[in-house]
């Protein structure tokens, strides 16, 4: 009976009770909206590059560096010399390189050219290493390996040939046409932005940059050899040298170099996105609280008209704490309902920009937003909403308590 | 007796100089149809809260059937209410947006967990032997008529089988055809429950119908004289 009066009371208030419904159903769609982005965002950032103990490119910021190597983003200041790579990389710490050249795009996504230590090399996540769910890596000049979402969208697969075309915009003007790679391999989804890239190797990059003469007079298009890289991969030996070959590559006479650890800059990159999380987080809180007061309106508005209701129930032998809890009641069934309307909504936004978020900015949400941060911020709105609601619940039990008038 | 009051002083607590009633000593036996007379807001209202233990007298003894309300907490003073005492108001009897059922069913809701409530009688069957026909009992009470409003409200008032029924002026806002049906309804009722009625009106044309007349100023000397 008690549920019922709830239900029907609220019903017959419907206009308002939808209305702060629905503020809290937004409340709750943007304090667990940006609660589930950062985590999936910490996950996704922090698991994009494992196993690579230094990445060095032409001196800039750590964080640009670690932004264009790592996650494609932005575009390098200087290139490294083929020859200053190659001193590196034949240094008795060294165990393995891979060399990343940038700058050519396919259809909107990142051309890298490399080599094929790349794919033996690195890795992501939890030491994850790099899979081909069909063909084999690249081992001439003219071969592509694509990122599974590349041959997902553009609906490639083993055997078409691609054109690659120079920039980052997708409807180019510059098509470099007169080469044609063909796709040898695709590679397993990451969940990081190596499922937006195009993977060739560097010769045939080299090759669609080179003039006609030059080609000419090679016997094969795999003997050429790059003028430099964009930045590279580096394994070591001995993690204990980390810091030693970290210095001398900082000081590396010939040319302005630098390396970084991928570790201490993404922990960088992601200090620097904290402080705007934590700005995001704050004013999430504040759109709960606007809400929750908006309940407490609503209900304090409706002690008003229900003044009738009040003191017929006190008559049945309600006792006034029955109607502190009916109030209760009322905004607790309010939540909870803006709480799975908003729940759902953000399920289904996610659901909806989930390919976009991934193609735009390289961000791989999971839908499923019920995880315990999520149940623990549901409380908190639970409980935010009875703490709003219990300014008219204790008025509704004053008057309760002190109005006969009928 | 199922209602005795002694020496009892009331004043509200807003203006707690200005008594509002002053009853040496009155008293209603049991099974008696008190009609109380007088005229609109000389105190009729604020007495019959006092017998239902809504509001508690600053000094004197009031006893309703057999028990001492002035000595019980809110909590069993309510309790008390639910279980032995039926209530019929001029207006606002009913949650609008309950049906007929809902409404006596809450009633019941109230007194639950009472011996009495294995052999108590159903809303519909109270429903049915109150001429409300039954296209009107699963309507929100809102869109009843007056008339069938105050039908609803005595079966509510009947629900728990009170041995009290307190009527609070109950046909003000009839018209005279539908007074008379109320009244025709309710005191076969009364009887056949072997109720103890306190009927309070302005009306002196209801009198007829009741076999005890008590004038209020009678029971309560004039506070201001």
């Amino acid at each position: 009976m008690f549920l019922r009066i709830a239900i029907k009371s609220l019903m017959n208030r419907k206009g308002s009770v939808i209305m702060s419904m629905l503020a809290i159903a937004v409340a709750i769609f943007v304090l667990l909206g940006i609660e589930h982005i950062r985590q999936q965002a910490r996950d996704s950032f922090a698991s994009t590059v494992s196993g690579v103990d230094l990445i060095v490119g032409a001196k800039t910021g750590s964080l640009n560096l670690l932004l264009y190597s790592v996650f494609r983003v932005g575009a390098a200041t200087d290139n490294i010399s083929w020859d200053a790579y190659q001193e590196i990389a034949e240094s008795d710490d060294v165990s393995w390189t891979v060399p990343l050249s940038l700058g050519d795009s396919h259809e909107g996504y990142r051309v890298l050219g490399t080599s094929p230590a790349y794919f033996e090399h690195f890795s992501y996540g939890d030491q994850r290493p790099l899979q081909l769910v069909d063909g084999k890596p690249f081992e001439s000049a003219y071969e592509v390996v694509l990122g599974s979402e590349v041959a997902r969208t553009l609906g490639y697969s083993l055997g078409d040939e691609i054109l690659l075309s120079h920039g980052v915009v997708s409807t180019s003007f510059s098509l470099h046409a007169d080469h044609p790679f063909i796709v040898v391999g695709i590679l397993e989804p990451t969940g990081t932005p190596v499922d937006q890239t195009v993977h060739v190797p560097l010769q045939g990059l080299e090759a669609i940059h080179s003039s006609p003469r030059r080609l000419a007079r090679l016997e094969s298009v795999d003997e050429l050899t790059p003028q430099s890289i964009t930045a590279f991969f580096l394994g070591l030996n001995s993690k204990l040298s980390t810091f030693r070959v970290q210095r001398e590559i900082n000081g590396f006479a010939q040319e302005p170099l630098m390396a970084i650890l991928p570790g201490v800059a993404l922990s960088e990159l992601w200090q620097m996105v904290g402080t705007f999380e934590n700005i995001l987080r704050f004013i999430s809180l504040l759109v709960l609280v606007a809400a929750v007061l908006g309940l407490g309106a609503v209900l304090l508005a409706s002690v008003r008209e229900r003044r009738h209701e009040i003191s017929l129930l006190r008559v049945l032998g309600a006792p006034p704490s029955y109607l502190f809890l009916l109030l209760e009641l009322e905004a607790l069934l309010i939540s909870v309902a803006g709480m799975l309307l908003g729940v759902f909504g953000l399920y289904l936004s996610l659901l909806l920009a989930r390919d976009r978020l991934a193609t735009t900015v390289g961000l791989h949400l999971d839908p499923s937003v019920l995880t315990t941060g999520g149940l623990m911020i549901m409380l908190l709105v639970l409980g935010a909403a009875l703490i709003a609601a219990a300014v008219p619940a204790l008025r509704i039990y004053s008057q309760a308590r002190t109005q006969y008038d009928h | 007796m199922a209602i005795e009051l002694n020496q009892v002083g009331f004043a509200h607590a807003q203006a707690p100089e200005t008594t509002v009633l002053q009853i040496a000593h009155w008293q209603v036996a049991a099974g008696e149809r008190v009609f109380v007379h007088g005229p609109s807001g000389v105190g009729k209202s604020t007495l019959l809260n006092l017998i239902s233990g809504l509001l508690v007298a600053q000094e004197g003894e009031v006893s309703v059937l057999g028990e001492r309300l002035d000595v019980m907490s809110s909590r069993q003073r309510d309790r008390f209410r639910a279980n032995h005492i039926g209530y019929v108001f001029q207006r606002f009897n009913l949650i609008p947006y309950l049906n007929a059922i809902e409404n006596i069913a809450l009633a019941g809701s109230f007194s639950a967990g009472t011996s009495r409530q294995n052999n108590a009688p159903r809303p519909e069957s109270l429903l049915e032997s109150l001429n409300l026909e039954t296209s009107s009992w699963r309507k929100p009470t809102a869109v009843l008529s007056m008339g069938q409003q105050q039908r609803v409200a005595i079966a509510r008032a009947l629900i728990n089988q009170p041995e009290l029924l307190i009527a609070d002026e109950p046909t003000s806002s009839l018209d005279q055809d539908n007074r008379d049906k109320f009244l025709a309804l309710l005191m076969p009722l009364v009887e056949e429950h072997n109720m103890t009625l306190l009927f309070a009106s302005h009306d002196m044309t209801l009198a007829k119908h009741f076999s005890k007349i008590q004038p209020f100023a009678e029971i309560s000397q004039d506070a201001s004289a």
